[in-house]
């Protein structure tokens, strides 16, 4: 039996997996939106699993509303990238250093 | 049936903006003309529209309507109208100078007024729900207007900055979120709230959740540690969007803390505020050393902005009531202070001439001493010299500070002021004493900046000299 603990361990992996992407990915701007959507995967994941085992809907519709917003998130992402590669001829993390924080 | 109708009619003012908003995109297509004129001036009038309405419907008691996922109570009502505003502001300031630079005026419009709605659904947010569609409404929005000026290499690297970082605090956000909905079974503001206070057994998982809270919170306000993003997403977007990005988002992300903080999690007040000492001592710390090592005046006043967002940690960190209220105060002025500095480099800038590096100020007494003026009133609020509204809001918020026993709080707080006001007072010193370098002129912009300028800094001189009522205000917001 797959008990929530399973669940929150997994999503807990996808989530570390996310945010490790976003940091120690140097090459490609578009494994960071994967890496973002990943993230977002594990919540998802985390909400559904709460949902079931509280038997409380809320949490379900919850996921509804992220999935959406991440379409809407992925959409912009892309056509920022798109002006990004428009101005530069690259989407190499590294490429990115006009702006020293 | 009745009661029903009047709980859709609680969120009115969300819904003219909503309303309206897409009124502005529908007219802007059919425009031929490149300035747009129907365009800005109806969405000034929607902004105008939905103050008015935000101030008919103001309750007098907290109202939470929809399945109590949306509440409107005084700190709304104020919050609200304080960012539309802001917004307003932002519209008359960045008008002209997105012409000069072909950025088109209407999607900075369109999004402009959708980053306002999600701002007023943020501050009205009753459940995670409300709250996390609020939030990503404006920063969907502010990320597609950094990256508005297409050709701009700078703009279009910010933009995707802004956004991996803005999604990867959102994904902090959701999954804090996540963890609490597990730990109390609800996703209701309130209801959280009561069960975190009821039931000690569930320390772990909420400290667990208020952690990445804590790191969401963080982000979208740009607090050390996590500001990277700040210096960098204010010099490369667009003055006007920075204008945008720099004021009424700072207020949202007030009202975000309180539901989140205050409201939800108001019972492991000790847990959160341990967090808020550490990236408010940080902020105003790094925030106001960097900052003097600034050629680029936009640079300067993103790092300001660091050290101004550890001030509003300050009074939440307080956990009362006068730190609530005295950290409202500070958002809102912080906001007014931030619009006008912005909008005086909009006045000066002109086509193909930015005026964001300091050299850019030199000698602006000889040229155009009512502007120097000006700036100097608002760089002495920045730095918190009175009789200026910048003083009272430090005052108020290290009152508070002290109350709560925080002594030393306040000291380091004080001394890291005292630190910035040396490259606040540098901008005067080039203003006042050096000889000016190259064509300084005001001749860019028109009358309505100009005006709107000197509004700006003379409400700053205002609210300095009369800061009673607004602090009053700020005051009653959490009785």
């Amino acid at each position: 039996m797959i008990g929530l603990s399973d669940y929150l361990v997994l999503a807990a992996i996808l989530f570390g997996l996310g945010v490790a992407g976003i940091f120690i990915n140097r090459k490609n701007v578009i494994v960071l939106l994967m890496a973002v959507e990943l993230m977002l995967l594990a919540v998802n994941t985390n909400f559904i699993a709460f949902s079931h085992f509280l038997g409380d809907t809320a949490g379900q519709v919850f996921v509804f509303f992220i999935l959406t917003v991440a379409a809407a998130e992925a959409a912009i992402g892309l056509a920022i990238l798109v002006v990004l590669f428009r101005n530069r001829a690259s989407i190499n993390v590294e490429d990115m250093d006009d702006l020293r924080g | 049936m009745s009661s029903e109708l009047s709980d859709v009619l609680v969120p009115l003012p969300e819904i003219v903006l909503a309303g309206l908003a897409s009124l502005v995109l529908i007219v802007d297509v059919f425009q031929r003309s490149r300035q747009r004129p129907a365009t800005y001036y109806l969405a000034q009038l929607s902004l105008l529209a939905t103050m008015v309405t935000v101030w008919a419907t103001a309750p007098d008691q907290p109202v939470v309507a929809l399945h109590g996922t949306y509440i409107a109570d005084t700190m709304a009502v104020v919050l609200k109208l304080f960012l539309l505003l802001m917004v307003l502001g932002v519209f008359v300031y960045g008008r002209r100078y997105l012409d000069q630079r072909g950025v088109a005026p209407g999607e900075f419009h369109v999004l402009g007024l959708f980053g306002a709605l999600g701002m007023m659904i943020l501050v009205s947010a009753h459940s995670f729900l409300t709250l996390y569609l609020g939030l990503e409404l404006m920063a969907l929005s502010i990320y597609a207007m950094v990256a508005l000026h297409r050709d701009s290499r700078a703009a279009s690297e910010a933009a995707m900055k802004y956004f991996v970082l803005g999604a990867l605090a959102s994904g902090m956000l959701l999954y804090g979120i996540s963890i609490l909905y597990g730990a109390t079974g609800s996703l209701d503001i309130a209801t959280v709230g009561a069960r975190i206070g009821d039931q000690a057994q569930l320390g772990v998982p909420v400290a667990f959740a208020l952690t990445f809270i804590v790191v969401g919170l963080a982000f979208k306000f740009g607090a050390v540690p996590f500001h990277m993003w700040v210096p960098d997403i204010y010099d490369g977007a667009p003055t006007a969007v920075t204008l945008y990005l720099g004021s009424a988002p700072k207020i949202a992300a007030f009202g975000m803390a309180i539901r989140l903080l205050a409201d939800a999690m108001g019972s492991s007040l000790a847990d959160w505020s341990g967090m808020l000492v550490i990236l408010s001592v940080l902020s105003m710390g790094l925030g106001n050393l960097v900052a003097i090592a600034q050629t680029n005046i936009k640079r300067m006043l993103a790092y300001s902005t660091i050290s101004h967002v550890g001030f509003i940690f300050l009074g939440i960190l307080a956990g009362t009531a006068e730190g609530y209220g005295s950290a409202m105060f500070y958002a809102l002025t912080y906001a007014l202070m931030s619009l006008g500095s912005f909008g005086m480099i909009i006045l000066l800038s002109r086509r193909g001439f930015e005026a964001d590096r300091l050299d850019d100020f030199k000698g602006l007494n000889a040229r155009h001493p009512w502007f120097a003026a000006m700036m100097l009133i608002l760089m002495f609020s920045l730095a918190g010299v009175p009789p200026l509204v910048g003083f009272y809001a430090k005052l108020a918020v290290l009152q508070a500070v002290v109350h709560v026993g925080q002594v030393w709080l306040a000291a380091v707080a004080v001394l890291f002021s005292v630190i910035g006001a040396f490259y606040y007072l540098r901008v005067v010193k080039l203003m006042y004493f050096d000889a000016p370098e190259g064509e300084v002129g005001v001749a860019g912009q028109g009358l309505d900046v100009r005006v709107l300028l000197s509004l700006n800094a003379l409400a700053v001189l205002g609210l300095g000299l009369f800061p009673g009522a607004l602090l009053g205000w700020c005051m009653a917001a959490f009785g």
